[in-house]
């Protein structure tokens, strides 16, 4: 019996977590935007989690469409059908690998350092200092940040796949000796603009709203701690990205629609 | 005789894990003085603060803010009512990203039109009034913890409330900062004409600027008055006790613990 009031005890607080995380994404969404003084700490957040992240999502797309490269051209090239390696390495990484990892590299650099950035504001009472200066920290700290996130994501995801491809060129062509033609060629006449390309660009906006909402969620909510802020940091960061793979399963069997 | 800018009438606040910390409290701070409330550790004197200021809403009783009940304020004008509200918390707040100039200015731009000249003016005036203009532009991290203090207290004046709290102004002050934050916080509230609560457990300190003193242990109100009456209520002991810092009396020095039969000779296993 004890163990099924544990478990009453555990769903109810998750209905709770969802409720109040409901109630701040409202909250975000629906109060009248103040643009004049919004807009330039939109800016500032789009610097702090688009501009900031650039350097490892630049680095991670260079090598994962290297080691694409490689991968692919070895195998394909078993079959005879290497000249089939731009639309490989474009496929996988215009439709899964560009958000997926982009997000994923989003929630444990941009989403970690938002969540400990509130949760510190919290604990040094920061948040508490501005609503007794008649400022509302949803509008001046959390609004930013989403729509921050928001705005981030897709841009990175897009320089994601340029750099991804960029780095399968210079393995396929300039490494293994595909022909350059040849690799842009079936490259272009196999990518669709609409279902590839946009389908992965629209991933990446879910994957965006959920990892910053996430993060912002596990920042306001900390226990103004130490220990709060570290397990906030980490549950932000685990959360976001299992919430992104499960996110991407949904998404992919609704884009694919033949199931 | 001088209005009540703040009426607390029947209060009772209970947190979410059932914990009373104040049951039917009545207590009032008139305008214009320094009031002061007093109590040990972990009595609720910082949620007394977050009480008044609307963060916080009473299980029971009624809490007017000048003339509001400030748990009745739809959000918008919850906010309203803050503008006329200072604080200063015990951590001070600071923004930490924001230069102490930004910090003192942050209020005025927020809600004010005024030019970014005016509010250069007012924000230096304001850190002339605590000493430190000089440290306009250092950032919170390069200050020390009275420095701090006294930098959250000037932006808690930028927009002149009508009202200012004090959330520990003394703790963990060394003797010359001690001793400027006490002058300061006299000095502003009849300067400025302002109304004061501080909240400590500073007591000598505290007795010797306040107006008013309310002592609150064990989630009542245990004792009020001017602060010579508080000293000369010999009769209660459990407020002499708490005025003089004795380790013993009404307060026990021991936690509530089971026997020492019980602790010491019983074997563990």
């Amino acid at each position: 019996m004890n163990q099924v009031a544990l478990l009453g005890q555990w769903g109810i607080q998750l209905l709770r977590d969802f409720g109040k995380a409901g109630i701040l994404l409202y909250q975000i969404l629906f109060y009248r935007p103040h643009f004049r003084k919004g807009f330039p700490l939109v800016v500032q957040q789009i610097y702090a989690e688009g501009v900031l992240s650039l350097a490892i999502i630049i680095v991670s797309s260079l090598f994962i469409g290297m080691v694409l490269a490689l991968q692919g051209y070895h195998t394909l090239s078993k079959f005879g059908a290497s000249q089939e390696l731009g639309p490989l390495v474009a496929l996988s990484v215009v439709r899964e690998l560009g958000p997926v990892v982009t997000a994923i590299l989003f929630a444990g650099r941009a989403g970690s350092a938002v969540t400990a950035e509130i949760g510190l504001m919290k604990a040094t009472e920061q948040l508490s200092s501005m609503e007794m200066m008649a400022v509302d920290p949803l509008r001046r700290v959390i609004a930013p940040r989403f729509w921050g996130g928001f705005i981030s994501m897709p841009l990175l995801t897009i320089i994601f796949n340029m750099m991804a491809i960029y780095g399968a060129y210079l393995v396929g062509v300039k490494w293994l000796g595909v022909d350059a033609g040849v690799f842009w060629s079936n490259m272009r006449s196999s990518v669709d603009f609409h279902s590839d390309v946009v389908n992965g660009i629209l991933k990446s906006v879910v994957f965006g709203v959920a990892v910053i909402w996430i993060s912002l969620f596990q920042g306001y909510f900390a226990a103004p701690t130490s220990a709060g802020i570290a397990n906030a940091t980490t549950r932000s960061v685990v959360y976001g990205s299992l919430v992104i793979l499960g996110l991407d399963f949904i998404l992919t069997a609704v884009m694919i629609g033949e199931w | 005789m001088p209005t009540n800018i703040v009426e607390i009438n029947q209060m009772s606040f209970q947190h979410d894990n059932g914990k009373v910390v104040f049951r039917d409290v009545d207590l009032l701070i008139p305008q214009g003085k320094v009031t002061a409330v007093m109590g040990p550790s972990g009595t609720g004197k910082t949620t007394l603060l977050k009480l008044i200021g609307g963060q916080l809403a009473p299980t029971c009783g009624t809490i007017r803010v000048g003339g509001e009940l400030v748990h009745d304020l739809s959000r918008q004008a919850l906010y309203k009512l803050r503008r006329r509200l200072g604080m200063l918390f015990q951590a001070s707040g600071l923004f930490t990203h924001m230069t102490v100039f930004d910090n003192v200015a942050f209020p005025l731009r927020e809600h004010t039109p005024l030019s970014e000249s005016m509010i250069h003016t007012i924000t230096l005036m304001k850190l002339q009034m605590v000493g430190l203009r000089g440290a306009k532009d250092l950032m919170p991290s390069e200050l020390s913890g009275g420095m701090a203090r006294r930098v959250a207290l000037a932006r808690a004046i930028a927009l002149d409330p009508e009202l200012i709290m004090y959330d520990e102004p003394f703790t963990g002050q060394d003797p010359i900062s001690l001793g400027v934050l006490v002058k300061l916080v006299r000095t502003l509230n009849d300067a400025l004409g302002l109304t004061s609560i501080i909240v400590s457990h500073d007591v000598q300190e505290t007795l010797t600027i306040a107006d008013y003193v309310y002592v609150i242990v064990d989630a009542k109100i245990i004792g009020q008055g001017t602060p010579e009456a508080i000293v000369n209520d010999t009769a209660n002991k459990q407020l002499q006790q708490f005025i003089q810092g004795l380790a013993d009396g009404p307060v026990p020095f021991h936690y509530p613990a089971a026997s020492l039969e019980k602790d010491f000779l019983e074997e563990h296993v």
